[in-house]
């Protein structure tokens, strides 16, 4: 039973979904649009559940002294902290503690916001360093991906133009890497696309017929 | 040389890296820019909008991506506002409301008669990525019942002529990843055939040009590049056009790492040969 009912309940809910998309009548839509509700009210649960979780995966791991304990105590606190303020503030402003003027929003914009984009910003130093260190050209396709990406990267921006601007236009980098982009990397990008859209379909089919059983506690 | 380049400390492509990004941000370098198809495509889709129309604006990234983002989103807002047109904006990332809504409310300063819930409401963050555009073709306020600032939705006279999805006339969504662009595509455009442009970041931008191509996106933004193209369709010189000399010369540290890299390594083979 306790694996039956998942099953049961994926394929009906799944084939029903599946059957809204084809029957425009009411008995079929309001069940579905109400469905289509409760999966966003689900998700919002996940963030509770999920927090939770944190919570008590992090305090096992401080109270074990597991390796790099200190910065699971930082999360732990930082968690606590963001939470009591959004507490404080949305009792003291009915609700509102992202208004403009909040202790939310300072912690969002003085120390969440920078941290972020500071975390961000360092890509572009590891990027040119992994470029240095890790592209390697091989093999002729590798030399085929190294001479589009190279004409793509300097293409898309202004100093591709002005380097090849004495050229005719059609030689010009900006010019190439359009069509780079139009035809070449399109045609890929379609294939791609198209070969995972029928990948989502077949499992999705799957997943409903009870032939995938991955998602109930890891089995296969 | 060759083996000065293989015994090179990172530390030192981190230095020129930071001085060649800093440089040109703190003494900009004018560089041409030339505008490119989808990023004209994505102006005069907003420019072909009769005055006065209600669209929706979906901002969907967080402040990771505000050098890349936050450009393109006043731009459009700036465009949008200038045509009298009325804007509903939500965002489907959890750490992006605060970032777009003091983008919003610093751009609409710049047009004093503007007024919150008359010209432009922030409905804010809802969890549940697809599910959330799916419900909103129900009705907007459905999946929306309350603003950023937890105000009702339906009090606003902007919502009195907003029910769903064939209310807009045009999606206007500026995207990092994921929820973006291609749920809103395969979940929205495809479904309710709204019209639609994107801004997204440079990354990404290549997975989006299939639906360029087929006109599922009228236009399309990618990244700060784009964004600079943009603003110089619109005649303004913002963030972006100020960072193509950073970006430029980053680009071309790259290629020219990727390029040094594969000299020092074929040096190294020959000298074990």
């Amino acid at each position: 039973m306790k694996r039956e009912l998942p099953l049961f309940l994926t394929a009906v809910i799944g084939i029903f979904m599946i059957l809204s998309f084809f029957i425009p009548h009411h008995l079929v839509s309001v069940p579905a649009d109400f469905m289509q509700a409760t999966a966003i009210v689900l998700v919002a649960c996940g963030y509770v559940l999920g927090g939770a979780n944190a919570l008590k995966l992090n305090s096992q791991a401080i109270a074990a002294r597991q390796p790099g304990w200190i910065y699971k105590v930082v999360l732990v606190v930082s968690l606590l902290i963001t939470l009591g303020v959004g507490f404080v503030d949305g009792m003291r402003r009915q609700g509102a503690f992202l208004e403009t003027g909040s202790a939310s929003d300072w912690i969002y914009s003085q120390i969440y916001s920078p941290m972020q984009s500071t975390l961000f910003a360092l890509l572009a130093f590891f990027i040119a360093s992994a470029a240095f260190r890790a592209f390697r050209i091989r093999t002729v396709e590798a030399g085929f991906l190294a001479v589009a990406a190279l004409i793509v990267m300097l293409g898309r921006v202004p100093i591709g133009d002005v380097a090849t601007g004495f050229l005719p236009e059609w030689l010009r980098l900006g010019t190439i890497q359009e069509w780079i982009m139009n035809v070449p990397q399109n045609a890929a990008k379609r294939a791609i696309l198209i070969g995972a859209a029928l990948g989502v379909m077949a499992t999705g089919l799957r997943v409903i017929l009870g032939i995938e059983r991955s998602y109930l506690s890891g089995e296969e | 040389m060759l083996a000065l380049l293989q015994r090179l400390d990172r530390r030192w492509i981190f230095l020129v890296m930071g001085l060649l990004v800093l440089g040109p941000l703190l003494f900009p370098i004018k560089l041409p820019i030339v505008v490119r198809s989808p990023a004209r495509g994505f102006y005069e889709a907003i420019d072909a909008l009769p005055n006065g129309s209600t669209i929706l604006m979906s901002c969907d990234y967080d402040p990771g991506a505000i050098p890349e983002m936050v450009p393109m989103t006043r731009t459009a807002f700036r465009q949008l506002l200038q045509k009298d047109c009325k804007m509903v904006v939500t965002v489907l990332w959890n750490a992006g409301p605060g970032l777009v809504d003091s983008i919003l409310r610093e751009t609409a300063r710049e047009f004093p008669g503007k007024k919150y819930g008359v010209d432009w409401v922030n409905l804010g963050y809802k969890s549940g990525n697809e599910a959330v555009m799916v419900v909103m073709g129900q009705g907007i306020a459905n999946a929306f019942p309350r603003d950023y600032s937890g105000q009702e939705t339906r009090s606003f006279p902007i919502m009195k002529n907003v029910r769903d999805y064939g209310s807009f006339p045009l999606l206007v969504n500026i995207s990092a990843g994921y929820p973006g662009t291609k749920e809103w595509v395969q979940q929205v455009q495809a479904r309710f055939h709204l019209r639609m442009v994107a801004g997204v970041t440079a990354v990404s931008a290549p997975e989006f040009y299939p639906y360029l191509q087929s006109n599922q996106l009228l236009g399309l933004l990618g990244g700060m590049a784009g964004a600079a193209e943009y603003e110089k369709l619109r005649g303004e010189e913002g963030t972006a056009t100020r960072g193509m000399g950073a970006q430029s010369l980053g680009h071309v540290f790259v290629a020219l790492m990727i390029i040094l890299g594969n000299l020092a390594r074929r040096g190294t083979k020959r000298e074990g040969a």
